[in-house]
């Protein structure tokens, strides 16, 4: 056996992350890890990467035992991982980062020679990129691209990625599948990350389960069904695909958000709005599918009055609102679940009661706060979760103590309990388990039957066509199709994403939706 | 319960370590004393006598606390959301010359009309000079530690330039300072000390800054800005106005330091109204973890170190730097001793 | 007057440079160290002791820029190490070189000294203006005028300096590919104290050839401040403390001159040159600042 890692453990304080795992790979073998989040793949990978040391448990190559203390260690023992945030400096250019790769860089780093380098990976892996853009001026794909590129050039061959898949739109999936591929053909052997039962079966030699920490089981492919998997990924609990139970919203009522050719300048990098004009009604999930960074960000920032349209308009219940502070939105029954629940939406020092009530101060907090009666706030929070189903240790804790299943869940309940007419979410489910995923989705769903409009800003094509009840697709700042679920697959919403293709098909141009 | 350990945690045992840290950087100076060659147990006892070893001594400690406190305060609130504002010095100068200009101007008012003018002219031209760096900061992103540093130097040299210049005392002869102030606009003094009125609008201060953040929604935003800013402005809390409001808050009272200075201490405008008590303020702040009731113990802790560098200064011949060393020290210390998290009040 | 005032730029603008140049380099590691006020401090007044006690200017500029490192030290071990707030422990070394200078140097308030002279280049020296104006300095300039080319070069060329540029942007990137961070930020805060030392030494033995407490009066910050007009370069960081070299000089010309302006406007000008050119330039600059050092300006604590 080519790599060996034996009764791998490691604890961190409160979590057994891996208890005691064995794994053995080939050499030029592409093996596959899946798990649910939290199921401690990325923490084995981080192990075998030196990046974490474990408490107990071995790691040979070849059969030589490594003794890995920090990341220059793995490296030097040829294992090179892509981590899921990619580990380039934007500001650098390609030949930049992947001089900070070499092992042996002269004083004087031979750019000429490093940038011939980067052309030949190119061309043999179909790696192509230009080495002297800057990182920030890549795409997503690109960026990760130089990042196996600089694997390669360090003199990796075991490469670990974490979760590739995750940043890419379909068709660029199958890119990358190309490149692994040709890399395995050339010896290199691959250890791949992943939650998606179909890329395991699209491109795996061997899979291996992970669930709390431990081994379920390897299979190799030809062997393993997608039920099987399933079945070892989940455990016991039952596996029901997700349907909703979807009540029609009322006909002929003004839309609760329209926004008219609506245009945010972007920032550096970035590409803002160009023109944007949708509707939303109550009652309705709006989905918006998109590459990371081609405007759904700005979309829901310029509703929610964190950033301003430099043209257009912005109306919500046909008010004006162009110009309303977020304050003024947030009051007038817009809410919001932001990408980053504890870096966006809870002050993590602060207690749990004390941002429980953070959207809705004023209500809490009349008269100046001068009055405010933290104990009934309390007791009324203590209903709200106890209706909600959720345990909660304490409301005098501090948030930031919280995992982030929990922190999400409290921010789904705090916004939701505000009963808002408006509800914007920012990848809702990232980051998220299976579990708590499937509660994310019943609660917008519930949100949505109760008379919300929801716009719902997805990176998660299969979640966007499970819940929208219509679809428009982001390239560029743009809105590129307008669909609803039912009349596109994945793999077209794809290509409209990454602007590989336009959508022939165009409505009326003042408004680009149907609001049937 | 766990509350009640929290409680001990936070609160009780900090002045505890505080003490501790504060005798790690006694013994820190200790050591700098014995390499030139001077007797650090000499040192310490002039410190001591100088600050307890009489009633004057000891009403010295409370003069000098009074604009610590107020300084501090300057560093306190703006701190509160994450600000370094260092400009308390400026600040002090710009309330004491906004004063000044009353004084001089509107001597002839009865006292009960005047002071109270006076009180809102300090507060006043402190938040104007704390207003720039404010703005500064909202508007074009300049970092306020940088730009509070560079304002206090303009503001001393502009005292400088009043008092020799169009304010200068015309009496004077060649001496740089203002006419003396008419009695209506003196502060009152206390017991026959030079303790004086600003004692209660210090206090006053600081109660109310406990009461604005732990009591009322404002104090609740700035907490939650900060805690996390991001989170804040998601949530509709106006950044950029707590940006001006906090650092004009903090600017207000160093300039009501500044007034109290020239009308209860000096009578007059002078260079050399503040000896450094900006700056000296702004290490109380950070020795305090910028709580207010630690604001009013570390005040007077760095009093007792100010008076005893006059002592230290008189019967040791040495210089007054040995005390600015030792607070030195003590900031560094308590920079590095990580407690910074019980920062929660 | 154009000339003498530029001639007295460049000279008045070396203490300046030598700070800033410093001060890039720790920048560009991602550390910011409003300490050099106090590093510039020491370096005067350790560099004015020795020369004095020696009488040998050379030993002074040695002396000082080993003190200017050492108080620098503290700061890269505080911030580095100890991972306290980066401002709030550079203020502290500041405050902290103060009270030790002013206590150290005392005794040397009115002593005079060996200076360190000028030395013309043989030569480029007699040629008209431009000879005065460039080539007439003392030792300490022309390194100043040297350095700025070298420190550029060394960041932008060698893999020294990728290994400080990639600290200063994101220090996990630069983990993750083996770099050893700390190191790195210690040598780079360390050098910067180096050269506010170098800065000391030129202020107390070349420019005022004498030692006043606190003589550095504010010249560490407005290096800081010019860091970020320079847009974190060194080359561009010469023009910057020429310019303000030249503020310096052009008081003591108006002075020379009689204008009837009141000597404490003209000292405030270096100081409002600097909030003016803040405001106009904070904003623009903002995307070439390394992004180490955006929590650091920027951050809210």
């Amino acid at each position: 056996m080519y790599l060996r890692l034996d009764g791998i453990t490691k604890s961190f304080p409160g979590v057994l992350a891996n208890c005691g795992i064995n794994l053995e790979v080939d050499r030029g073998e592409i093996h596959a890890l899946l798990g649910e989040n939290g199921a401690g793949k990325s923490t084995l990978m981080k192990v075998l990467y030196g990046f974490y040391q474990p408490d107990a448990g071995t790691i040979s190559v070849d059969g030589a035992r490594l003794d890995l203390r920090s990341p220059s260690d793995a490296i030097r023992a040829g294992i090179g991982m892509v981590f899921q945030s990619f580990m380039l400096i934007p500001a650098f250019s390609v030949v930049e980062n992947i001089a900070l790769a070499l092992p042996r860089l002269g004083v004087v780093p031979d750019t000429a020679d490093i940038r011939e380098r980067v052309r030949q990976y190119g061309a043999r892996y179909g790696l192509t990129v230009d080495p002297d853009a800057k990182v920030w001026q890549l795409s997503v794909g690109e960026q990760q691209r130089v990042e196996i590129i600089k694997l390669l050039v360090s003199g990796a061959r075991i490469l670990i990625l974490d979760e590739p898949t995750s940043v890419l739109a379909p068709h660029e999936i199958r890119g990358l599948f190309e490149i692994l591929q040709t890399l395995r053909r050339d010896g290199y052997t691959i250890l791949f990350i992943t939650h998606k039962l179909k890329e395991v079966m699209a491109i795996a030699d061997r899979i291996t389960v992970l669930r709390k920490g431990s081994v379920v089981g390897t299979l190799s492919r030809d062997k393993a069904t997608e039920q099987d998997l399933a079945y070892m990924l989940l455990g016991e609990r039952e596996l029901r695909t997700d349907t909703f139970s979807r009540r029609g919203r009322a006909d002929g009522a003004r839309p609760v958000l329209e926004l008219e050719s609506v245009s945010v300048p972007g920032e550096r990098g970035r590409c803002g709005l160009a023109g944007v004009s949708l509707s939303l009604h109550g009652g309705e999930i709006l989905g918006v599918a998109g590459v990371t960074g081609n405007g759904q960000t700005e979309l829901g920032e310029a509703i929610l009055g964190l950033r301003r349209a430099a043209h257009g308009r912005i109306l919500l219940d046909g008010v004006d609102v162009s110009h309303a502070t977020t304050a003024r939105m947030l009051e007038a029954g817009v809410a919001c679940i932001p990408e980053d629940p504890l870096r966006m939406g809870v002050a993590p020092g602060l207690t749990i009661a004390e941002n429980m009530i953070l959207t809705e101060r004023r209500r809490f907090m009349p008269r100046g706060g001068l009055f405010t009666d933290w104990r009934a706030i309390r007791r009324a929070i203590e209903e709200r979760i106890e209706n909600f189903g959720l345990t909660i240790p304490r409301l005098t804790v501090p948030v930031g103590t919280l995992s982030g299943g929990n922190v999400q869940r409290l921010l789904l309940l705090r916004e939701l309990s505000r009963r808002p007419k408006l509800l914007v979410t920012f990848y809702p489910t990232r980051g998220l388990d299976v579990a708590a995923t499937r509660m994310a989705h019943e609660l917008l769903m519930m949100a949505r039957n109760g008379g919300a409009a929801i716009l719902l800003i997805s990176e998660d094509l299969d979640e966007l066509l499970d819940l929208s009840d219509r679809l428009v697709v982001f390239s560029r700042g743009a809105i590129v199709g307008a669909f609803r679920p039912g009349e596109i697959d994945t793999v077209d919403i794809g290509l409209l994403m990454t602007g590989a293709k336009r959508h022939e098909w165009h409505d009326s141009p003042a408004s680009p939706i149907p609001a049937s | 319960m766990a509350r009640l350990a929290r409680l001990a945690d936070s609160r009780l045992l900090i002045p505890v370590r505080l003490l501790g840290l504060t005798a790690l950087a006694f013994v820190a100076v200790g050591i700098f004393l014995l390499l030139f060659g001077k007797n650090p147990l000499a040192a310490y006892r002039a410190i001591f006598a100088g600050a307890f070893g009489s009633t004057y001594g000891l009403s010295e400690v409370v003069v000098r606390a009074i604009p610590l406190m107020l300084c501090a305060a300057a560093t306190a609130i703006p701190a509160r959301i994450g600000l370094l504002n260092v400009g308390g010095e400026g600040q002090l100068h710009a309330g004491a010359m906004a004063a000044t200009w009353g004084a001089l101007t509107l001597g002839f008012l009865p006292r009960a009309a005047l002071l109270p003018g006076l009180v809102a002219l300090g507060l006043l031209g402190g938040a104007a000079a704390a207003l720039v760096p404010a703005v500064l900061r909202w508007a074009a992103g300049v970092n306020e530690t940088i730009s509070t540093l560079l304002l206090n130097y303009v503001i001393v040299l502009l005292v400088e330039y009043v008092v020799r210049g169009p304010w200068k005392d015309p009496l004077s002869y060649n001496w740089p300072f203002t006419p003396e102030f008419s009695d209506s606009a003196r502060l009152g003094l206390y017991w026959g000390t030079r303790i004086h009125a600003g004692l209660w609008f210090a206090l006053v201060a600081i109660a109310l800054f406990y009461f604005v953040l732990r009591r009322t929604r404002w104090g609740y935003e700035v907490r939650v800005i900060g805690d996390n800013p991001e989170a804040a402005v998601r949530a509709g809390i106006p950044l950029g106005r707590y940006i001006l409001l906090t650092m004009c808050a903090g600017g207000a009272l160093a300039g009501l330091a500044g007034m109290a200075e020239v009308c209860a201490i000096q009578s007059r405008l002078r260079p050399g109204i503040s000896t450094g008590f900006g700056y000296t303020g702004f290490l109380v702040s950070w020795l305090a973890l910028h709580h207010p009731l630690g604001i009013v113990a570390m005040a007077v802790l760095l009093g007792v170190l100010s008076v005893g560098g006059d002592q230290v200064q008189i019967s040791l011949g040495l210089p007054y730097a040995t005390v600015n060393i030792i607070m030195a020290l003590i900031f560094f210390v308590v920079l590095g001793s990580r407690f910074r998290a019980a920062r929660t009040a | 007057m154009l000339a003498s005032v530029l001639e007295g730029g460049i000279r008045a603008g070396t203490p300046i440079l030598y700070a800033t140049l410093g001060e890039v380099i720790a920048e560009r590691a991602g550390i910011v160290n409003l300490g050099v006020e106090g590093a510039i401090l020491v370096g005067a007044c350790a560099g004015f002791i020795t020369t004095a006690q020696t009488q040998s200017p050379l030993l002074g500029i040695a002396a000082a820029a080993l003190a200017g490192g050492a108080a620098s030290l503290v700061h890269a071990f505080m911030v580095v190490t100890v991972r306290a707030n980066q401002i709030a422990s550079g203020l502290a070394l500041m405050f902290l070189c103060l009270g030790v200078t002013s206590f150290v140097g005392r005794p040397y308030v009115a002593v005079k000294i060996n200076a360190v002279a000028p030395l013309a280049v043989p030569g480029l020296s007699d040629l008209p203006v431009v000879g005065r104006l460039l080539f007439s300095h003392d030792v300490l300039v022309y390194g100043a005028y040297l350095l700025a080319p070298l420190i550029w070069l060394i960041l932008f060329y060698t893999k020294w300096g990728l290994a400080l540029r990639a600290v200063g942007e994101r220090q996990a990137v630069a983990f993750a590919s083996g770099l050893p961070t700390a190191v790195v930020q210690y040598a780079a805060v360390v050098c910067g104290g180096v050269l506010a030392g170098v800065a000391g030494a030129h202020l107390s033995l070349a420019y005022a050839r004498s030692w006043v407490e606190g003589m550095s009066n504010g010249r560490g910050f407005i290096a800081v401040a010019l860091v970020i007009f320079a847009t974190w370069h060194p080359l561009r960081a010469v023009l910057g403390a020429v310019i303000f070299g030249a503020v310096f000089a052009l008081q003591l010309q108006i002075q020379a001159r009689g204008v009837a302006l009141s000597p404490y406007f003209l000292d405030m000008t270096p100081y409002l040159l600097t909030l003016v050119g803040l405001l106009l330039l904070a904003r623009a600059q903002r995307h070439t600042m390394p992004e180490g050092l955006k929590e650091v300006f920027e951050g809210l604590k």
